[in-house]
């Protein structure tokens, strides 16, 4: 059975302006020990589905399909469970570490009430297992006395998954988690992550715009674009060989060092993410992708196998590959 | 070379009254129709010394040239500004909310009382920075425009001017990837089209590979290894410049040199050469077996060849 598996997932937000469908149809499995990864731009949905796994999403937001933790469905919990489930089951580590963290608070108390409100047991056991999530994470654990602004970004990021790890979850959801850090410090944390999957048969889902981080990290790879996965399959075969354009104008966005063909050459896309409350006719990416054809404005295509553990979106995927 | 747009010779930059080398004694030129990319990571001070530049952190000790001419205080500093135009990393916090976004643009040509019919300038300015037809973003205000076209509003506000040097600070890591590579081509288009140069700042390899024509390594205020791009990239002699490209997930089949720790505080510069502390080739024994462990310890260390195209500070690749 699937630690997390997400069924036909729909997510609309109400807003002033009518209804925002911002994920459109998504399914998705994540098997222990397993790591995928959910690639795509702002506005395609990808936060959005990291909020709905554990019911974070704003009052009145309309949610259909399921999504099961360890085959229990999250959405008809009772509070009581949904409480125990969160920081147990299933963890966050948020994008923006210092947003994040109360800022009065030393971070060594945070970790210490998480764990405390979830678990039975005494303060002095909370302090011990606290001082080793950090050296966990690796940091000291004097670390605990300081405040979040004492540490540097790198640092606080550990801190978020510190907390993350504080009630042992069966799996790990980072949305964005080396965003905002060097590329150094970047490396040090997707080290971390990894090393922590492997211990502790962590499975993780993780989220980020920056399709070159996943497929090092990621067994599999899902894209999104415009609320649903437009291309699935193994990482370093989605990136290296995309089906969807959406994908290979993605891959191409990272350009290969050492690569002549992107020397003084970089790639982009035309145009814009597009904005989830006016969504293009037919193929949501059909506006800016290059090799549209006329059915495209008027057929929304669905996943198709495009080889063996591959699917992607697109019309020209059955002419390519059957 | 003629003479080159900027000449940074010998520039030091404190805080803290001294205590805080920020910009430590780096020389760099810049030729005209140059781009060249600054990287390093947070605190390296490649910041700091592009707001030398432009005059926004007093010198503690060398100099800074534009086109032959002293970057100094007061009255030069006007002109100094309309040939050297900033670009941000965040397009939403450098635009006023509240102004349209032909104000955005036509305020600079105001301010440095750029000659023309002020309507006909702004038009062709964001026509040339691909937001086309111009009519359709004259009117409009920086939230209804995407973080793509912001920063391209940006672009043309600073190119409307003229300049010879545009600085730009990681101007595409706020972007979304498929924006990244549009935005890159553009700044690329004026260094082609109108010979403007440009000095990046940014911790992306990646985009150094797309536009650079030379880049500069930067390590706690120093220039550790400056070059032609194909070769700082593809064979970098410096161990911390080999580490960097080492944890860029797109090269395969280099090892991954994860170096511990982040870079020191500035205020507590390491003797000898600065990046010993981290440096693979001390943890590894390496050093020892060359024979030079002693002087990464204890002896400071400048750029070589003093002349060439590929210089480096290593006391390894000296040996």
């Amino acid at each position: 059975m699937s630690v997390l598996e997400l069924q036909d997932l729909h997510v609309t937000y109400r807003s002033e302006g009518g209804p925002v469908p911002a994920v459109r149809g998504v399914s998705l499995s994540l098997e222990r020990g397993d790591t995928v990864g959910l690639a795509g731009e702002s506005g395609c949905g990808k936060s959005t589905i990291a909020a709905a796994v554990l019911r974070l999403l704003p009052k009145g937001t309309e949610v259909s399909g399921k999504v099961l933790l360890d085959g229990e469905d999250v959405y008809a919990m009772k509070p009581g469970r949904l409480r125990a489930v969160r920081w147990t089951s299933a963890a966050i580590v948020f994008q923006g570490a210092l947003h994040s963290l109360n800022p009065v608070r030393r971070v060594g108390n945070q970790i210490e009430e998480a764990i405390l409100l979830h678990t039975a047991v005494s303060p002095r056991a909370a302090r011990t297992r606290t001082g080793e999530l950090l050296v966990k994470v690796g940091l000291p654990a004097d670390r605990a006395q300081r405040y979040p602004h004492q540490l540097s970004g790198g640092q606080r990021q550990r801190v978020l998954i510190a907390l993350a790890l504080a009630c042992d979850p069966k799996v790990l959801i980072a949305d964005e988690p080396t965003t905002a850090l060097d590329v150094m410090v970047q490396a040090q944390v997707l080290a971390l992550l990894e090393e922590l999957q492997r211990e502790q048969g962590l499975s993780l889902l993780f989220i980020t715009h920056d399709l070159s981080v996943l497929t090092t990290t990621c067994e599999r790879l899902a894209v999104m674009y415009a609320g649903r996965i437009v291309e699935q399959g193994p990482g370093r075969e989605v990136f290296a060989q995309p089906h969807h354009p959406y994908t290979r104008a993605l891959a191409a966005a990272f350009p290969t060092i050492g690569d002549p063909a992107s020397r003084m050459n970089p790639a982009g896309l035309a145009g814009d993410p597009p904005d989830p409350s006016a969504l293009p006719s037919g193929c949501p990416f059909h506006v800016r992708c290059a090799v549209a054809t006329a059915e495209c404005s008027s057929l929304d295509v669905g996943l198709r196998v495009a080889a063996p553990g591959r699917s992607a979106a697109c019309v020209h995927v059955e002419a390519a590959h059957v | 070379m003629s003479e080159p747009v900027l000449s940074v010779t010998n520039v030091q930059v404190q805080f803290g009254g001294g205590s805080v080398r920020a910009v430590d004694t780096v020389s760099l030129e810049v030729g005209r129709g140059e781009v060249v990319a600054l990287v390093g990571e947070s605190g390296c001070g490649k910041t700091t010394l592009i707001r030398s530049i432009i005059g926004l952190e007093p010198l503690a000790a060398g100099s800074i040239a534009v086109e032959g001419r002293p970057v100094g205080r007061g009255r030069g500093l006007r002109a100094l500004r309309r040939k050297v135009q900033m670009i941000f990393q965040d397009p939403t916090g450098a635009l006023n909310p509240r102004h349209s976004i032909y104000e955005a643009v036509a305020e600079g040509l105001r301010i440095h009382k750029v000659k023309g019919h002020e309507p006909t300038l702004v038009a062709e300015a964001l026509a040339s920075a691909g937001l086309r037809p111009p009519e359709r973003y004259l009117r409009r205000f920086p939230h209804e425009l995407s973080g793509g076209q912001r920063q391209r509003v940006l672009i043309a506000a600073a190119m409307a001017l003229g300049p010879t040097l545009l600085l730009a600070d990681e101007p595409v890591a706020s972007l979304d990837a498929s924006i990244r590579g549009e935005i890159l081509a553009l700044m690329r288009s004026f260094v082609d089209t109108r010979g403007v140069s440009i000095v990046a700042v940014t911790h992306d390899l990646g985009l150094a590979w797309n536009i650079a024509d030379r880049v500069a390594v930067m390590y706690l205020g120093r220039i550790v290894e400056v070059g032609p791009t194909e070769e700082v990239l593809r064979a970098p002699k410096h161990p911390y410049t080999q580490a960097l490209l080492s944890v860029v997930p797109e090269i395969e089949g280099l090892e991954q040199q994860i170096l511990t720790g982040e870079t020191p505080d500035p205020s507590r510069m390491p003797s000898g050469c600065r990046f010993h502390p981290r440096c693979p080739l001390v943890a590894s024994g390496e050093a020892e077996r060359l024979g030079i462990v002693d002087r990464c310890r204890g002896v400071d260390l400048e750029l070589e060849p003093e002349v060439g195209a590929h210089r480096v500070a290593c006391h390894a690749v000296r040996a």
